[in-house]
């Protein structure tokens, strides 16, 4: 995926093209590096050319991104990018949109935007960087953490049940619903690149790991030793198999997924096959949800859990004033202003 | 047989409509406001709903009304109290029953007045029998019979025939009031053009309510006031919110900025929104948003990628647009942000008005964060209010807040509307795109203090803003302690110098110096300049002066101030441009406040301002 592409204005662009002389300041060893530098990789791939690329964020440790990007860029307010990038897609269709989001900034002071970006369907990118945690007020709980978190503000554990992001985008009908993790560049450069390409709302999920207050959250996705057993990839069109070796797979029981093993007598014929485009199969795959502590859990997807294609609300937006200027004429500013009846007096 | 009637010429009349919310009385009042403007009257008018859609029928709470004023010479109010008054049933006549002069005419539907009314009313006895209403002229009509009597050979239900009983009144009021009715013909053949039984029935009980004043014996007294020496010129009626949809237009046009409003449902401020969402002729862009946060954000967006942004709201909205109005003032980006006030705090009184939103406009907010106000004095000025408010944004990059009340956003008065071509251009320009190896610097300043706008799409320009402090100059993110304290004052010195930018304050009515300046703001306008002008025909040596510039004020105005021995400032609230001119000037200006959910009358004006004088 390290191909080219020449820009339309004919210049070729790098990823050292897309960093900012700003010194960047997230912690030695944070998750957003990675995510930065993938990001940075597939942008000159896009065939843009740079002015037309915004970056919008709101606040927290993510938020910081459209500082390190070398494209136009906001660093809004907590929770708002959603509703900022909303407002300029609107005004400037032909712009490529990206809101930068966190799970605290995107998913509770901003859950309410986040959901009605996605119903609407507006051509934009939304990453959220899931940390599972408040990383720049340094340590509380988020809507994602686990129940029984200990952190600054539950030092007995939380008590919140925390969202599933991905159900709730795909509640929220968003028509491009996947999830990466900062560990896997590839496997996130890729998802990158596929939610440039989906025409409509993409909601990019990303296990970010914060290596000071919530280290090791992912750990069972992204370590070696445990990544194979844990994490599903999902491919379209391809069984759902994970292990080792590809031994484990996952089949259909009526609407109950349950695990097979290859390797003792399961045929990989029956398993589920991945169809990204089947809103039933991708709301039980979003379910796959369990924490890895619980017995007989299901391993966590990856990939594109579903996407369709609706219009996008700026191309109706669009259409809609070309359709009335066509049934009505260009407006003409006098004959609004005269309004309906007038009267002269002499 | 008709009898012979007198004709008496009257200078003014004030006529209001009250009853039920499903009768049809903002219609009636709109139809013989159009009537009057036709006719060429000059007129005010002043609606006053419930906030319930259909609060339960026949009690005060679901009482609507509908008050025009219209006369031969310069109408400034929709009037203090009524000359007429129309009730379609008890509550109707108990709650407008201060309303009223002694001697004025009331008339009443006494279908309106049975046991079942007077009981929904909370009325022990009924009004029109008893000898409460001596001292009115009180024209007694069963309007609800009538209507159905004139229908007895229509194939229409009960229901639907008595929805027609506000025609009749206004029938009966055109004959009173020597009118034609052909813009109320023809208003309800585009109506119910489609359903022909239904506008039979409309136009039917319309003549019926004529013909029963003509016919009658029992009136022998009509009305004329005639037609007001106005300036010459078109002119069409026009309500506050509409001319606000209008002027915002108007500056899309002659600045050539697309228009983009992000807008939230809230009374009294939506009908901006439902106007400006019909006007997509020209390229105006809505976006309902689903909330008041997401509405000036989303324009905040719209403004950085180069529109003419606006967001409107009301005093509850605003609330919660407040860290929003401080992102746009760090940004520098332009933004409109229009306050369609009405009486607080909370929820309030949400169909009534108020001035309470003065401090919320100049502080409301975290941090020094300074933001230049207009205000709008009367509905048609609302057009020239929000023209100003863009010019000074998008020109000044910075958000402007337009304060408007929800007394000139429904209320209504003839317009002598501009031509395009008459209308100041807005010249702005964006940042020009840049070569290979210069570098941009996006909070570079002009003469105003005011930075690029520099919109994506821009070849060289690609820079990131936000909420964070800025260093001057480069835009770069700042902590340094000096530079914060530079920044805070840059921005309030930028918001300043735009009074270099703005016309000199003028006295409205008066002389130059004098005994007493009334000093006022917004809807206030007409009672303040209609009590001014009475009184110094009386020979009081008073001047009244109107602030559109509410931040930063005319650079005149302090000497001004000083031209006069004492200023009153009466305003539909507690006291507040009282406050911020005492502080700014070291005046001993004195407060008049009302704060009723309801416009001054002149009368009471008239009357504080003698005792001040005494």
């Amino acid at each position: 995926m390290a191909e080219t592409i020449t820009a339309t204005n004919g210049e070729v662009l790098t990823a050292k093209d897309f960093a900012t002389d700003q010194e960047i300041r997230w912690c030695p060893g944070c998750g957003d590096y990675s995510i930065l530098k993938q990001v940075h990789t597939i942008l000159p791939q896009l065939g843009l050319k740079q002015e037309d690329i915004v970056f919008i964020s709101g606040i927290g440790c993510s938020s910081r991104f459209p500082y390190y990007t070398e494209t136009f860029g906001m660093h809004s307010i907590h929770g708002r990018a959603t509703a900022v990038a909303s407002g300029l897609k609107a005004a400037r269709p032909e712009l490529s949109v990206w809101i930068v989001t966190g799970d605290g900034d995107g998913l509770s002071i901003g859950g309410n935007h986040t959901i009605h970006l996605l119903r609407r369907n507006f051509d934009m990118n939304v990453l959220l960087f899931n940390n599972e945690i408040y990383g720049l007020t340094k340590g509380q709980y988020s809507p994602t953490s686990p129940e029984n978190k200990v952190a600054k503000s539950t030092p007995f554990g939380s008590i919140d049940h925390p969202f599933n992001p991905i159900a709730l985008a795909l509640g929220a009908d968003a028509t491009f619903v996947a999830r990466s993790m900062d560990r896997d560049p590839a496997h996130l450069q890729n998802m990158l690149l596929r939610s440039y390409k989906h025409h409509g709302s993409s909601f990019l999920e990303i296990y970010q790991n914060c290596n000071i207050f919530n280290d090791m959250a992912f750990e069972s996705y992204t370590e070696k030793s445990t990544k194979k057993d844990e994490a599903l990839f999902m491919v379209q069109g391809q069984p759902l198999v994970f292990g080792a070796n590809n031994e484990k797979g996952i089949k259909l029981d009526g609407f109950k997924p349950v695990i097979v093993n290859l390797e003792e007598g399961a045929s990989k014929d029956d398993l589920w096959i991945h169809d990204e485009n089947d809103m039933v199969k991708a709301n039980i795959i979003s379910r796959f949800f369990d924490h890895v502590d619980m017995e007989g859990h299901l391993p966590r997807p990856f990939g594109v859990f579903y996407q369709t294609t609706r219009p996008t609300y700026e191309d109706m937006m669009s259409q809609q004033i070309a359709q009335v200027i066509t049934a009505k004429g260009e407006g003409k500013l006098d004959k609004l202003l005269a309004g309906s009846e007038t009267w002269v007096i002499e | 047989m008709a009898l012979e009637t007198t004709t008496h010429d009257l200078e003014e009349a004030v006529i209001k409509f009250a009853g039920d919310s499903g009768d049809g009385m903002q219609l009636t009042g709109t139809q013989f406001t159009t009537n009057s403007a036709l006719f060429g009257n000059d007129l005010g008018t002043f609606p006053d709903f419930p906030a319930e859609i259909r609060a339960p029928i026949g009690t005060v709470a679901g009482v609507s009304g509908f008050q025009l004023h219209f006369g031969s010479k310069e109408i400034f109010t929709p009037g203090d109290i009524c000359d007429v008054l129309v009730v379609m049933n008890s509550a109707a006549l108990k709650s407008n029953i201060r309303n009223i002069k002694k001697g004025g005419i009331i008339i009443a539907n006494t279908a309106g007045f049975d046991a079942k009314n007077l009981k929904l009313a909370n009325m022990t006895s009924n009004a029109l029998e008893d000898d409460s209403l001596t001292n009115y002229t009180v024209i007694k009509i069963d309007v609800t019979r009538m209507t159905r009597e004139a229908l007895t050979d229509i194939q229409l239900g009960m229901k639907e025939k008595d929805r027609c009983k506000n025609m009749f009144v206004l029938g009966f009021l055109y004959w009173m009031f020597n009118r034609e009715m052909d813009n109320t013909i023809k208003f309800l053949n585009d109506k119910f053009g489609k359903k022909p039984e239904v506008l039979e029935a409309n136009l039917r009980v319309l003549k019926a309510g004529y013909s029963y004043g003509d016919t009658t014996e029992t009136f022998n007294t009509r009305y004329k006031v005639e037609k007001a020496v106005m300036p010459s010129g078109t002119y069409r009626s026009i309500m506050g919110n509409q001319a606000t949809a209008l002027g915002l237009v108007a500056a899309s046009k002659k600045s050539g900025l697309p228009l983009f409003l992000g807008s939230y449902p809230i009374t009294p401020a939506s009908d901006i929104l439902h106007d400006l969402a019909k006007y997509k002729s020209f390229g105006v862009k809505t976006f309902q948003a689903e909330d008041e946060i997401a509405a000036i954000t989303s324009a905040i967006g719209a403004s950085f990628g180069g529109s003419l942004a606006v967001t409107t709201t009301s005093g509850p909205g605003m609330a919660l647009k407040t860290e929003a109005l401080g992102l746009a003032t760090v940004l520098e980006i332009p933004l409109v942000i229009i306050n369609v006030q009405r009486g607080g705090p909370s929820t309030g009184l949400p169909t009534k008005t108020e001035q309470a939103d003065l401090f919320q406009a100049y502080y409301g907010r975290n941090g020094e964060c300074p933001i230049p106000i207009v205000a709008a004095q009367s509905p048609s000025d609302c057009f020239n209010a929000v023209y100003e408010a863009c010019r000074i944004s998008v020109q000044h990059m910075i958000p402007v807040i337009l304060l408007t009340d929800g007394y000139i956003a429904n209320g209504a008065e003839p317009w002598r509307f501009p031509k395009e071509s008459e209308l100041e251009e807005i010249k702005i320009e964006f940042a020009k795109p840049m070569a290979e190896g210069e570098k941009f610097m996006p909070y570079a300043r002009d003469e105003k203090l005011s930075r690029p706008w520099a919109i994506p799409g821009t070849k060289g320009l690609e820079h990131r803003i936000g909420g964070l402090e800025k260093q001057n100059i480069t835009g770069n993110i700042s902590y340094e302690p000096e530079n914060h304290e530079f920044m805070v004052k840059l921005r309030e010195e930028k918001v300043e110098r735009i009074a270099n930018y703005i016309p000199e304050q003028k006295i409205d009515s008066g002389p130059s110096k004098g005994k007493l300046l009334v000093l006022g703001w917004g809807g206030t306008y007409g009672a303040l300049k209609a009590a001014v002008r009475e009184l110094n025909e009386e020979g009081f040596d008073i001047a009244h002066a109107h602030l559109r510039h509410m931040r930063p004020f005319p650079k005149n105005l302090g000497e001004i101030l000083n031209n006069y021995d004492k200023v009153l400032i009466p305003e539909i609230n507690n006291g507040q441009l009282v406050k911020i001119i005492r502080d700014k000037y070291f005046i001993d200006a004195m407060a008049y406040n009302k704060i009723q959910g309801l416009p001054f009358f002149k009368s009471e004006l008239m009357d504080k301002i003698r005792e001040i004088l005494k």
